[in-house]
């Protein structure tokens, strides 16, 4: 009878041990971001430093991109110069580069900026982090790129280099996405809740998001 | 005998009380603050449940009730202006899963997948209850002892 106990055992103990190697296989750090693929959140948030507002719904056809920074954060150094040089080498393509101070103050901003020795592109303040939250913002540095439909193509959690900027948005400019039919209006797009998500507090859906 | 044991339990309950009294009172009424009982609107209510079952994004396991995290404060600022505004609470749930992902509710839905998370420890807790009874059972059923010869 004893391969019998054996066999439970085996039958109990080997989908233990698969689910456990499943989950070693995973970056715990890495979480997917349901954003990618979907309308960017709207946003219209203030030029630091000047009188404008920028609004994502006047930058429809134009590649964005979009990256959130703070003067406390020291990774932001690390990409400082990359994103300044992308900034420079696809401005004259439409590429429009803005930075997004988060939870930070514009003299703490401003401070950073000219240690760093300038920045290529204009930053805006999100007061009350606002903005960051409809981004899904876990934290300092994070990227978005925009496509010129204003969908989310990526989202670059930690420091971007020159070359994976490069490698998002050259795509993006010689091959644009067909014109989407906006349907509901940007606020159905941006500031919403998709029916997805509402099925999943719902409990009906199988899952939140691809 | 019964009348020291009801002292100690006394004593425990005179202990416990205060910390667990203010959570009561929490719950029930209202919220004790500085000797004021502050009644507790429908909005306070709904925010503190929601802003208790959504994570924290920039803390470890903790939920933005209790997190002290600056993002934390602004992101329970939105579910009350958000509940404010007029949507439900799982509107206001369904708005956070939208843009962080289901990793922001601290428990998972109980649903597809995520079952195993509900219904692994039951069962391995009755597997394992289970497996004690009967094993100790076995352990402590009379043996069969063979007759000796009486010498």
């Amino acid at each position: 009878m004893n391969w019998k106990r054996s066999a439970v055992g085996v039958g109990i103990s080997v989908p233990i041990l698969a689910l456990l190697a499943f989950g070693m296989t995973k970056n715990p750090n890495v979480i997917p971001s349901p954003l990618p693929g979907r309308p960017a959140p709207e946003f219209a948030l203030p030029v630091m430093d000047e009188p404008d507002t920028v609004r994502l719904a006047d930058l429809r056809g134009n590649v964005v991109v979009l990256n959130f920074w703070a003067s406390w954060c020291l990774e932001c150094r690390h990409e400082h110069s990359d994103l300044s040089m992308a900034a420079r080498l696809f401005e004259p393509q439409g590429v429009r580069f803005y930075g997004v101070l988060y939870n930070d103050t514009p003299t703490n901003g401003r401070t950073w900026i000219r240690e760093m020795g300038g920045q290529y592109y204009p930053s805006l303040v999100d007061e009350g982090s606002r903005t960051a939250v409809s981004y899904g913002l876990y934290g300092v540095p994070e990227t978005f790129i925009i496509d010129q439909n204003g969908t989310v193509v990526h989202k670059q959690i930690g420091p971007i280099t020159l070359s994976r900027l490069s490698a998002l948005i050259q795509p993006l400019l010689d091959e644009p996405p067909a014109p989407a039919v906006p349907v509901g209006g940007d606020e159905a797009a941006g500031t919403g809740v998709t029916d997805d998500a509402m099925e999943a507090v719902a409990g009906d859906a199988a899952e939140v998001t691809s | 005998m019964t009348g020291r044991m009801a002292r100690v339990l006394a004593v425990i309950a005179a202990v416990l009380a205060p910390a667990f009294g203010p959570a009561a009172a929490h719950a029930e009424a209202g919220i004790q603050a500085r000797g004021r009982v502050v009644e507790e609107t429908l909005i306070d209510r709904q925010t503190r449940e929601i802003s208790s079952q959504l994570r924290c994004v920039v803390c470890q396991g903790l939920s933005l009730q209790d997190s002290p995290s600056q993002l934390a404060q602004e992101m329970r600022a939105i579910v009350r202006e958000k509940l404010e505004e007029g949507m439900t609470p799982a509107e206001v749930k369904a708005y956070f899963l939208d843009r962080y992902g289901e990793w922001v509710l601290l428990a998972p839905e109980p649903k597809g997948f995520n079952l195993l998370v509900y219904v692994m420890p039951v069962l391995m807790l009755v597997g394992g209850a289970g497996f004690v009874f009967f094993k100790a059972r076995s352990w402590t059923k009379p043996q069969d002892v063979p007759e000796t010869a009486d010498v």
